[in-house]
């Protein structure tokens, strides 16, 4: 791996790293099987997209980061950066024009409690649903 | 090691992201559904080009991560509109009259 060659003229370094891109994907993998399973559990779409959105950014940068961390200053960390900034516009991009065709289907969240009649004002007063 | 740990959740949370686009009551549970997976086969992408010593993978997750979000726009579209070819825009769609754009 080119990247454990940079690093192998001091062992110490070389030790740091790995604990380092031991933590980032580690807590890269907690946040993406987190949001997997949001995305089986949650009751509702719009709960769901939450979930989703948990492995977009935080999940996909935590373990980016962690593998940029092993691969080193080389080319294969300059594409991992290019890998994250476009996950990062193209994550609420996607999210946005989902919940936009939701909403306007007329698709609504299902609130509890006290949301509830506020919501409903909110949608009849804005909306009127073919 | 770390790889093969990351690997292995990866694979996990994929397995979760099939079954909720399997039995989601909707299309829009399906392409969030499979919007995240898109994401995930990126990490998994990339993570596998550092388990197999052969990082040039990173190209092909790069490109995944574009088709993916290409691929979601336009299965939203398709639809929402019924065809690829007409233009999007919520004021050209209201000028033609367009079906089931009432919205605000």
């Amino acid at each position: 791996m080119p990247g454990k060659v940079a690093g192998k003229a001091t062992p110490m370094i070389n030790v740091i790293l790995d604990i380092v891109s031991w933590v980032l994907i580690l807590s890269g993998t907690f946040f993406v099987v987190t949001g997997a399973i949001g995305l089986v559990r949650l009751p509702d779409v719009y709960t769901r997209m939450h979930g989703a959105g948990l492995v977009d950014t935080l999940g996909a940068a935590l373990f980016l980061a962690g593998l940029m961390v092993q691969g080193g200053f080389t080319l294969i960390s300059v594409k991992l950066g290019l890998i994250i900034v476009l996950l990062f516009f193209t994550s609420p991009t996607s999210s946005y024009a989902l919940a936009n065709a939701l909403r306007s289907q007329g698709v609504r969240a299902r609130a509890t409690g006290e949301d509830l009649p506020e919501e409903k004002e909110e949608e009849g007063s804005t909306s009127t649903p073919s | 090691m770390m790889f093969v740990a990351g690997t292995a959740g990866l694979a996990a949370a994929i397995i979760l992201g099939l079954v909720r686009a399997l039995l989601g009551p909707t299309l829009y549970d399906r392409v969030l559904a499979v919007n995240s997976i898109g994401t995930m086969t990126v990490l998994m992408i990339a993570v596998l080009g550092f388990l197999m010593g052969r990082p040039e993978f990173m190209d092909i997750a790069l490109l995944y991560a574009l088709i993916n979000f290409i691929g979601t726009i336009a299965v939203l579209k398709f639809f929402r509109y019924g065809d690829m070819a007409r233009p999007g825009g919520r004021h050209i769609a209201r000028e033609g009259g367009g079906e089931g754009d009432a919205d605000d």
